[in-house]
């Protein structure tokens, strides 16, 4: 059985090489580990298959739910990706896939255009704040913006997620200031006292995201084609 | 800021891995207390770590997308090796650090900072000169973070401290102190 | 020592007398990462309970065939194993607490305490005692974990399990779910039980 003296530490030790030892050939130290890795990875195929549609499930609803939120309801929308610097509705394919930028184009039941849920992100006061907000790209109006994640302080930043801060972005035009307090002007958004910084990111965010994102929108607008 | 640069500061000050995050505790506690090894013991650590961020976006690029559930388990095992690798180099080329860094350098392999550098780039998904950039960060803010501990604790091996907190006791409220200044470089990079 | 029996003391050990955190001081990591609030901290010491107990056990069960050299590698593959079965079921079943838990979970893999156990006991005993070792350490980590979070979610939020108990009035301590307010609580339970340990030494030696 165990050979070695019992007077091991908490501590571990680094893993040790498989270099044929006396006894132990290196034959068998690969069976040991050829059979331990495939029962290891019998019981996480298992375990991904009983989970991965739920998973997915739930990432799914979440976007939909974000999507649907900042479009107000729209009736149905297209996943546009930014291939080759233009929008497409292709779906493009291989490595890599995954990680071209999308935007979401929302139509309401009459087919006529509600506007664009972006997505994005930008560091504030202490990490990156996410989050997805609806663009009418014809006129720059905001329809909604919704705070998908962020590390801001507990009782001062995390103030942005509140209705009555994200509430004066519904209708709001681009690019957006940010002031002490409103005005009449509709490209005024209220900062929270407290959470200067973290505010400010909100607005610089959206205002950054549309100025990249509104030429593409149009651009394809104009192609009209599908 | 440009986005690897605020990478790099915000992995190095405002959300030090050791201060911040709580990764890289073993170490930052249970370290010698004197300063040139816990900089040696920072640098080795920065070492694996920018080996294991070009390790991981390899990873995440080529080879994970077809089995995605495997991830935890192929950068456990790329760490482990990468450690073994990178202790047979220094034992070959400066036998003199490998001595004086001893017992440590194999645990680098359960260093919590690694596996979570790992993980929080599969995550954010990093680009590599993203990885690169959170992966020297990190690194020195590791080091930053164990230099810091070590000189005060070099002071502290003679000072008078109360025989109820010796030990982790009194390296828990040093560092409750340490984190709360780090507190203040919050908003850095933010415009 | 391998083919003693299994007693209560197994399970016991691990509650108080060799408390994983409080007096072996492993997995420190996530004991002041996830405790900001009861709930995660609840959730993290049911995923590393799992995770505890079902290496424990494997790690007996399957000591006879493991070769020596190859021990540790083993370990962590067995570790890791479960890990990421335990990350996949938490993403399913509670994907809100799994997001704010983060990397942690599959930090888990490189917690002390896991592989510690395997290395010191499990490897060395029969699979009953290792498995009621797991469980008492699970407790003991779970009992650390809920007394750093209990704490810090009173003070820092006024609520426990997400239930607001001390009033309106209650400004709370932002601090205390900040990073320093997590080093601070430890060590201030830490300076307890230097103190208990001290008293011990005193009240013994005047005994003497």
């Amino acid at each position: 059985m165990h050979g070695a003296p019992g007077a091991a530490a908490p501590a571990p030790t680094t893993p040790a090489a498989t270099a044929p030892h006396t006894g132990t050939p290196s034959w068998r130290l690969l069976t040991v580990l050829g059979a331990g890795g495939a029962l290891a990875g019998g019981l996480i195929v298992t375990a991904y298959l009983a989970t991965v549609q739920r998973i997915t499930a739930h990432k799914a609803a979440l976007v939909v739910g974000a999507v649907r939120e900042v479009l107000k309801a729209p009736a149905r929308w297209d996943t546009l990706y930014l291939v080759g610097g233009k929008l497409t509705k292709q779906a493009p394919t291989g490595p890599g896939a995954q990680s071209v930028e999308r935007v979401f184009l929302g139509y309401d039941a009459a087919d006529k255009t509600l506007g664009a849920a972006i997505t994005a992100g930008e560091p504030g006061f202490a990490d990156v704040v996410s989050l997805i907000f609806g663009l009418d790209p014809g006129t720059g109006a905001l329809l909604g913006v919704k705070v998908l994640g962020h590390k801001e302080t507990p009782g001062l930043g995390d103030k942005i997620e509140r209705p009555t801060f994200l509430q004066q972005f519904v209708g709001a035009l681009t690019p957006l200031k940010g002031v002490k307090t409103k005005g009449a002007d509709k490209s005024e958004v209220q900062t929270i006292t407290g959470a200067t910084i973290t505010s400010r990111t909100v607005i610089r965010i959206v205002n950054n995201a549309t100025a990249r994102w509104q030429p593409l929108l149009q651009a394809y607008r104009q192609e009209g084609s599908r | 800021m440009s986005d690897l640069a605020w990478i790099l500061i915000s992995s190095l000050l405002v959300n030090n891995f050791t201060l911040t995050l709580f990764l890289g505790l073993c170490p930052f506690f249970g370290v010698s207390k004197r300063i040139d090894t816990a900089v040696r013991l920072g640098v080795a650590n920065l070492f694996v770590l920018v080996l294991t961020a070009l390790c991981v976006w390899f990873l995440n690029r080529f080879i994970l997308p077809a089995a995605p559930f495997l991830r935890l388990i192929t950068f456990i095992i790329v760490i482990a090796s990468l450690v073994q690798v990178v202790e047979m180099a220094i034992k070959k080329w400066s036998p003199v650090l490998f001595r004086a860094l001893g017992i440590y350098l194999p645990l680098i392999t359960t260093n919590c900072a690694i596996l979570a550098l790992a993980i929080f780039q599969t995550n954010r998904g990093y680009t590599l000169a993203q990885g690169l950039a959170f992966a020297v960060g990190a690194g020195l803010g590791l080091t930053l973070a164990l230099a810091l501990m070590a000189s005060i604790r070099v002071r502290l091996d003679v000072a008078d401290v109360p025989a109820l907190a010796r030990g982790l006791g009194i390296a828990l409220m040093i560092a409750s102190c340490l984190s709360l200044a780090f507190m203040g470089f919050a908003g850095l990079g933010a415009a | 020592m391998s083919e003693a029996p299994a007693t209560f003391d197994d399970v016991l050990r691990g509650l108080w007398k060799e408390n994983p955190v409080l007096v072996q001081m492993l997995g420190l990591c996530p004991t002041l990462a996830v405790t900001n609030s009861v709930v995660n901290g609840l959730v993290m010491s049911l995923a590393t309970a799992f995770v505890l107990i079902a290496s424990n056990v494997f790690v007996a069960a399957l000591k006879r065939f493991i070769p020596n050299q190859v021990r540790i590698t083993s370990y962590v593959l067995i570790i890791a194993t479960f890990v990421t079965i335990a990350d996949m079921t938490l993403e399913a079943l509670v994907p809100t607490v799994h997001k704010q838990l983060g990397a942690f979970v599959g930090l888990i893999i490189v917690n002390c305490i896991i592989l510690g156990r395997a290395e010191a006991f499990a490897s060395k005993v029969t699979v009953v005692r290792a498995l009621l070792d797991g469980i008492g350490m699970s407790v003991g980590f779970a009992i650390a974990l809920l007394l750093m979070s209990g704490v810090r979610e009173m003070l820092g939020n006024g609520s426990f399990l997400g239930f607001n108990l001390l009033g309106p009035q209650f400004e709370p301590w932002v601090i205390m779910v900040l990073p320093p307010g997590g080093f601070l609580t430890l060590g201030l339970i830490m300076l307890a039980m230097g103190w208990h340990a001290e008293r011990k030494k005193r009240l013994a030696k005047a005994a003497a």
